[in-house]
């Protein structure tokens, strides 16, 4: 069994998912190369090429993989996968967009977000929102699987795996990045938080959200938000926590004035330990939440920042 | 310009499904079904391109059971103009989905396929993605924003990090974001002329695609299910319980 991993990362910093990737694909079993494509992204591949378990790494770098299309991911990865048995990518934004479109291609089906390897052509994965679990064995020869970094352990350092440098298509292609509007910010990124703060429609408005940017910053944690409130432009669309948003399961979330719908308990019920404010005692919210405090938030918010100043923080 | 609008039906998104006992998958029902939300932003979208001008024609597709000629229905009620019902009770994957619908581009000739970005049923975000490998088209996925001029669209597409604009060749496929527009609700007049709008009736076996699944479903479990905790009288209580029993603070 061969396995290609396509590496998550912004050409300036390795996504920690990747590490995740690996450990599902020693999870299949077999050799585990990674593919890193990007534009300047030699450090990169360095990173990788230190992962404990990969075997080789390869590196494409070219003006057309600084932020690439699905297109050029296809015209990469395509000619590649002859030499491999399985294609493995994270269930970003990233690979969700090229990795179905390389599927097809090939002629499989998918396996899309798996969170459990159960054997080299058997895994298990979410559906309707992760109120059931679905175990799913693939006929296809070759195997295009993407996964929820969020369940499988981040592999660490101690590889020694050696670097090749391969040829990056140029296009043109179909398709052309034009800009990006990223989010700013110093906290840490909302999947690989250890502490996540979320606020919904009860914040009121995205004025309030200082009140959790606070907190945030006391406990060095990533600031999310319900759909309710990206929709009505409190946040950005890039702080949603769900089933059509970001999957998130740190130690510790906190869901403030969030209802609790099946939508958003998808992206964050595998927390370890969860917390809600809502001043409501019968929201959904507080079946899941391991500590519940029934309160207006208007008024806990600014003790709890008061609380954490007492032990500290 | 001629666009096509590949419907799904589903469960509907308020509903929660249970596992069936024998664990071969949810239980269905007497259960709420209801068009794909993804999908219904994408008629809304193809709706709009044709009420600002320079689309001729909305045809709606949905692969399913006979019940899909509803979802159907309700997209000729929010103003699309035909509708195509392939018919089949067997689960289709997205691939064969995708199979199909690349055949009905063939017999059609549209210029954009809008999709929705994901089914909630099965979550699998894959079928836009597809169809656009088949047809050999470019992509514009995740999208919450779209123009188009010059033989080109300009996509605004939900990323990881923000937002992200590319330009595609057209024709292309698009797959539609939360935010992109609001559904309208279809009004009784539109609903009673969506009655008289034609929907084809067609099978798998009319298109020569195998739809044979790839995937085998070996068994659908509950997910483990989360016990309610405690609650906590005040913020003081719930900061000491987090310090110095949990240790996550
Ligand atoms: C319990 C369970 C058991 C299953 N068992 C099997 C099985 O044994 N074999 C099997 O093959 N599959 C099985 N399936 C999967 C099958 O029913 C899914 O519907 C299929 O995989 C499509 O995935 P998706 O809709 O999530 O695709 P997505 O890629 O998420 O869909 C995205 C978009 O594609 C379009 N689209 C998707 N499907 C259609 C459609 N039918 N008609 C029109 N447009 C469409 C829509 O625009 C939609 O918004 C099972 C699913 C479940 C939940
Ligand atoms: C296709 C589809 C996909 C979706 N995907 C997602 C997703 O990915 N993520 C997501 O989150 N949602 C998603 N949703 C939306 C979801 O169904 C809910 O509408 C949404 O999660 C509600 O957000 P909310 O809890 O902030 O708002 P509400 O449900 O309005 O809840 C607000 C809560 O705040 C509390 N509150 C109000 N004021 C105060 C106060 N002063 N102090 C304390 N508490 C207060 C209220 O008691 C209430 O419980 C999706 C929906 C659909 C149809």
């Amino acid at each position: 069994m061969s396995i290609l991993i396509v590496a998550e990362h912004d050409n300036t910093a390795l996504n920690d998912a990747t590490r995740a990737a690996v450990t599902a694909a020693k999870a299949i079993g077999g050799d585990v190369d990674v593919l890193v494509a990007g534009s300047d992204a030699g450090d990169i591949a360095k990173a990788v090429s230190g992962i404990e378990g990969v075997s080789k790494v390869l590196h494409a770098d070219g003006k057309a993989f600084a932020k690439p299309t699905a297109e050029a991911m296809e015209a990469l990865i395509l000619p590649l996968m002859d030499k491999y048995d399985v294609l493995m990518a994270v269930a970003s934004t990233m690979g969700k967009n090229f990795a179905p479109r390389i599927a097809a291609k090939l002629d499989v089906m998918q396996i899309s977000e798996i969170s459990a390897v159960e054997s080299a052509d058997t895994f298990v994965r979410p559906i309707y929102a992760g109120n059931a679990m679905m175990k799913v064995q693939s006929t296809d020869a070759k195997k295009v699987v993407t996964i929820r970094p969020t369940t499988f352990e981040k592999a660490g350092d101690g590889g020694t795996a050696s670097v090749e440098t391969i040829e990056a298509p140029s296009g043109p292609f179909k398709s052309e990045f034009v800009s990006e509007e990223l989010s700013k910010s110093d906290r840490p990124e909302l999947t690989a938080a250890k502490i996540v703060i979320s606020g919904g429609r009860g914040m009121q408005s995205g004025d309030n959200f200082v009140l959790l940017d606070k907190i945030a910053d006391q406990l060095n944690a990533a600031v999310g938000a319900s759909r309710a409130a990206v929709d009505a432009g409190y946040v950005p669309n890039d702080y949603q926590v769900g089933q059509t948003g970001k999957v998130v399961a740190p130690e510790l979330y906190i869901a403030v004035g969030i209802s609790g719908a099946i939508q958003h308990l998808a992206g964050m019920k595998d927390s370890k330990i969860i917390v809600a404010i809502n001043k409501d005692e019968d929201a959904p919210i507080f079946s899941v939440a391991d500590y519940g405090l029934v309160a207006d938030l208007f008024n806990a918010l600014p003790e709890l920042e008061a609380e954490l100043t007492k032990i500290g923080l | 310009m001629k666009i096509l609008v590949p419907v799904k039906r589903v469960v509907d998104y308020n509903v929660k499904v249970r596992v069936k006992p024998d664990q071969s998958g949810v239980d269905l029902a007497n259960v709420k079904m209801s068009m794909n939300p993804f999908c219904e932003i994408a008629v809304e979208e193809a709706v709009r391109m044709k009420e600002k001008g320079g689309v001729d024609e909305i045809i709606v597709v949905s692969i399913g059971p006979q019940q899909a000629q509803e979802t159907i229905r309700t997209a000729l009620a929010m103003g699309a103009d035909r509708g195509i019902l392939i018919q089949t009770n067997e689960p289709v994957e997205p691939l064969a989905v995708a199979k199909l619908l690349a055949k009905i581009v063939a017999e059609e000739g549209p210029e954009l396929v809008i999709l929705g970005k994901q089914a909630i049923d099965d979550d699998s975000n894959q079928t836009g993605q597809m169809l656009a490998a088949l047809l050999d088209w470019p992509q514009a996925t995740f999208a919450s924003e779209v123009a188009i001029a010059n033989g080109k669209a300009n996509v605004t597409r939900e990323i990881d990090g923000g937002l992200q604009t590319i330009s595609v060749e057209m024709p292309a496929i698009i797959t539609t974001d939360l935010r992109l527009n609001e559904p309208r609700y279809a009004s009784l007049p539109n609903i009673m002329k969506a009655k008289r709008k034609p929907i084809d009736a067609k099978t798998p076996e009319d298109f020569g695609v195998d739809i044979a699944p790839r995937l085998k479903v070996l068994g659908v479990t509950a997910p483990p299910k989360r016990e309610a905790g405690i609650k906590v009288e005040s913020v003081a209580e719930l900061v000491d319980k987090l310090k110095n029993k949990e240790g996550v603070i």
